[in-house]
């Protein structure tokens, strides 16, 4: 016999789903903004016929059913316009009347995802809320012999040094000759924005956090760097002094170094350093990815690619026969570019082979520094499966990469800079201080400035992360006009301001009752413990219960 | 926190001279241990100029070692002021078998061969000793150098320099420095109590030094068989004087430029950035962070002083021509020298380096901000 219908695999039903749109009759005034403002679609006008019962007073008219149509709001239920719970329907709503709630058992969409044959892409964080750097205390608190210091009162020196420095016996000859060469040395803050493109963010939150970044410098004296990830600059901060403030990155796309190379000429400050993206954190051993839903006009004329298609970055750079190679022509040119006067340096994944790629830097005496980035990196779009499995944690790897070049005395010589997951639960200042205990020289952060300067609503358990498709519900990672317009880049630099200063404190207040102000603690682990005593014994620190 | 008391004069001095210093100062310092430096010998053992003399604490076990392997390498002893106490030690003190001085004669094998080599051969042997004596406390060997007395010991100073006879006539040096120990966070061991002492170069320390253990890995780290040890956050200082100055060949104002590097802002101004920045950012691993006070002495007699910003009371110099000293505190100073002229006393603050020559005409102040390389 024929069924009446068919119940096809990925027929669902709203319990089905990541979160459940929660909607008030009573409240709705039947707007649309949420229907409207949804990113997702996932919300619909639905028309419903109900029957009530109509009981009239007196005994003249019999109870009877009346058949009425009411307007309300329906959750699709299908994979592709799955909620992800951002909640804007909640912020648009003027009652109060429509809010998501997440499902109590595992969805179910996460096996469908995959219809076409296309694995789940997507934007976020690697969706684990545990973190190893917020287990970590400092317990070497200062007491009688040497007092801990006032955190308000007293004179820090919150700097790090980006750039390579020879050993002493070589760098004091050459700078006591008028004609020595020194390689060129940053002194800066040591929390810098990571690499986030003009690409992956949108064009209103990318100029936030430049003017933040400038305010932060110009106005605090706070040298605080920007890297712009891979995706070019625009032209007009390419030619203004504002540039210093700035690490240009370039990775295996080179998208956007048309237009670097080109303003070589005009330029009026040299960038801050050049970092070579051979791996990022949140999708480890691939390239960048760019998808055709965020390249407009703009971001194609600045990466120079037509409008519309995918930009997925090669996983290594095209001149890459080997590591050693790659890195010592690649750092050779950036240097050349600018007439060695900027430092180069590459920034590579978290993984168990960092201490090979460590010491061939060390190896290579112009190589400036190394950022490492940790498994809890996140992204503007990665494909989950790389994003959720793939890395390494960043605390261990900073350790080993310090405690070894401690073993070969090149610790000085070489700045490791660690990123991915510092402040994913908000613990900025705690996570940035041990992983610098560890032997960090400065740290990178991407996420927390998202959230914390643009509002991300995105968590570490599956919310929103549709950076990649280009409807970010905040206009963080959108390129559409309409969208991106609803961040004020005012506000964005005034939070950037926010953070860097309470940062500052923060950071203070760890350090003074260590008994630190002279000097960042790069490598003070007899101040760090933890309450694993696996952990302590792989990291070299204390087991503290 | 630790007393510090550093005298220079052009008269040998009794020993005693700083242990009243201390003595005086003793409000500071809880007495569970005191360390001696003498050098530029007076008394019986300045005949001995060149000769190395070993400085130590010896069970009888620990003697009969030494002599066999001091009679392999052929260093023959010439002279012994060894000190063998037979009464009963002062409360907290330990009885020990003998408190070494003695001087060697070089071998034949050794002559020819560079200062250089010497030096470092002397080295070695005062760390072969040590190693030796680490396992069953045979032997504990603080210096190993000519024309260098060390003497460390737990304990009262007072109580134990009369316990030692430190008042023998015929011990006695130009240049003292002393420490009264307040024993903090580390274990109480001899080898943790200042000073410090390495190829000719000694320093002692009051406050904590709180950025030591990378400051540790990073010495441990330059390959150098001296920078060992640390049994206190002190040493440190000691070893980067060594670094910087001989090592490295910079003058003492790099040590100062070395401990608290001006702020980036500062180098800006100073006529010579360049340079310094190079020594800030070169050796940045080494920047302290005290408070700390730091009395030092030089292979040429040169006794030093200088503090960080974080040294809320700084160590006061004075004295006259022919005799000065270096106190952590002013009564210190009072009780040693206290027919000075107190106008021309210096209390270095935390851009300056004060110090005293071989000369000891005066007392230089140097600044962080005067050109560097300017002698002080």
């Amino acid at each position: 016999m024929e069924p009446m219908g068919t119940l096809r695999p990925n027929l669902l039903s709203p319990r089905d789903l990541p979160w459940r749109i929660v909607w008030d009759r009573d409240r709705c005034t039947l707007c649309g903004r949420c229907t409207a403002a949804c990113p997702t679609r996932s919300i619909e006008l639905g028309v419903h016929r109900k029957r009530s019962l109509e009981v009239k007073a007196g005994l003249a008219v019999k109870p009877s059913n009346v058949y009425a149509v009411y307007h309300g709001i329906d959750q699709v239920a299908h994979a592709s316009r799955v909620c992800v719970g951002c909640g804007l329907c909640s912020q648009v709503c003027p009652n109060a009347a429509i809010f998501p709630v997440r499902s109590e058992e595992i969805d179910k969409v996460r096996f469908h995802v995959s219809e076409g044959g296309e694995p789940r892409r997507r934007g976020g964080r690697r969706n684990d809320p545990n973190s190893l750097l917020d287990r970590i205390k400092f317990i070497r608190i200062s007491m009688l012999t040497d007092p801990a210091l006032d955190a308000g009162r007293h004179e820090f020196e919150l700097r790090t040094l980006l750039g390579r420095i020879p050993p002493p016996e070589d760098m004091l000859e050459e700078a006591s000759r008028p004609d020595g060469w020194v390689p060129p040395v940053r002194e800066v803050y040591p929390l810098m924005v990571g690499g986030m493109s003009f690409g992956a963010l949108s064009p209103t939150m990318w100029e936030g956090l430049q003017m933040g970044v400038a305010y932060l410098n110009e106005e605090l004296g706070m040298p605080v760097r920007i890297c712009t990830g891979e995706g070019g600059c625009p032209p007009r901060l390419l030619r203004s002094r504002f540039l210093k403030y700035v690490i240009l990155q370039i990775a295996s796309g080179y998208f956007g170094w048309d237009e670097i190379l080109h303003a070589l000429p005009d330029m009026k400050e040299d960038p801050c350093a050049i970092e070579i993206k051979y791996g990022q954190g949140a999708k480890p051993g691939d390239g960048g990815l760019l998808m055709w839903y965020k390249v407009n006009s703009l971001i194609g004329a600045i990466r120079g690619v037509p409008v519309g298609v995918s930009l997925p970055s090669p996983p290594t750079h095209q001149t890459k026969y080997s590591i050693e190679e790659s890195v010592a022509k690649m750092i050779q040119s950036m240097y050349m570019a600018w007439g060695f006067r900027v430092p180069v340096y590459p920034k590579i994944s978290g993984t168990t082979t960092a201490l090979a790629v460590l010491n061939n830097i060390a190896r290579n005496p112009y190589a400036a520094a190394l950022a490492i980035d940790g498994e809890d990196g996140g992204t503007g779009a990665a494909y989950n499966v790389s994003m959720n499995h793939m890395g390494h944690p960043i605390a261990s790897n900073v350790r080993d990469a310090y405690l070894n070049l401690v073993r070969i005395g090149k610790q000085n010589e070489i700045p490791i800079v660690a990123a991915g997951g510092v402040g994913k639960n908000g613990n900025l200042a705690a996570n940035a201080a041990a992983l610098i205990m560890l032997g960090a020289s400065a740290v990178q952060v991407g996420k927390y400035i998202m959230q914390a300067c643009g509002g991300c609503v995105g968590s570490e358990t599956d919310r929103c992360n549709i950076c990649n498709i280009g409807l970010c519900p905040k206009g963080i990672t959108s390129q559409d006009p309409r969208i991106y317009r609803r961040l004020d880049p005012e506000d964005v630099a005034q939070r950037l301001v926010d953070v860097f200063v309470s940062f500052d404190v923060e950071l203070k207040k760890i350090m003074a009752p260590l008994g630190r102000s002279t000097s960042l603690p790069i490598g003070m682990s007899d101040a760090l413990g933890i309450d694993d005593e696996g952990a302590a014994k792989r990291l070299g620190i204390q087991y503290v219960v | 926190m630790c007393r510090l008391f550093a005298i220079t004069s052009d008269e040998p001095l009794s020993p005693m001279t700083a242990i009243q210093a201390l003595d005086v100062m003793k409000e500071g310092h809880d007495g569970s241990g005191v360390g001696l430096l003498m050098s530029d010998l007076g008394g019986e053992l300045e005949q001995f100029k060149g000769s190395p003399i070993l400085s130590g604490i010896f069970t009888q076990e620990g003697i009969k070692r030494l002599d066999r392997y001091m009679m392999e390498l052929g260093l023959l002893t010439k002279y012994k002021m060894s000190i063998r106490p037979n009464t009963t030690p002062p409360r907290g003190t330990p009885r020990r078998d003998v408190y070494l001085i003695r001087v060697y004669e070089y071998p034949y094998e050794w002559e020819g061969l560079s200062q250089d080599e010497i030096e470092q051969r002397l080295l070695a042997i005062r760390l072969d000793l040590r190693r030796m004596g680490e396992d069953d406390g045979s032997m504990m060997v603080f210096s190993f150098w000519p024309d260098t007395i060390m003497i460390k010991e737990v304990g009262d100073p007072m109580a134990v320099a009369g316990y030692l006879g430190l008042d023998r006539q015929a011990l006695s040096a130009r240049i003292i420095l002393a420490q009264g120990r307040q024993n903090t966070n580390y274990a109480i061991t001899l080898y943790a109590c200042h000073p410090f002492f390495i190829q000719g170069y000694a320093t002692m320390t009051n406050g904590e030094n709180t950025a030591f253990v990378p400051i540790r890995e990073y010495l441990v780290s330059r390959g150098f068989p001296g920078y060992t040890g640390y049994q206190s956050d002190s040493e440190v200082f000691t070893h980067i004087l060594h670094y910087t100055h001989r090592r490295l060949g910079l003058p003492i104002q790099a040590y100062k430029h070395v401990l608290t590097p001006l702020k980036d802002e500062e180098l800006a101004r100073h006529q010579d950035a360049r340079f310094l920045r190079a020594v800030k950012h070169s050796l940045r691993f080494l920047t302290i962070d005290g408070p700390n006070c730091v009395i030092g002495c030089l292979p040429d007699k040169t006794l030093f002083m200088l503090q960080d910003s974080k040294k809320l009371r700084p160590g006061v110099a004075g004295g006259r021509p022919g005799l000065f000293a270096f106190s952590s505190e002013m009564c210190g100073l009072d009780a040693a020298i206290p027919d000075r002229d107190t106008k021309n006393d210096r209390q270095p603050m935390k851009y300056d380096l004060v110090s005293v020559d071989a000369s000891r005409t005066e007392i230089r102040t140097w600044n962080q901000w005067e050109p560097f390389g300017r002698t002080c």
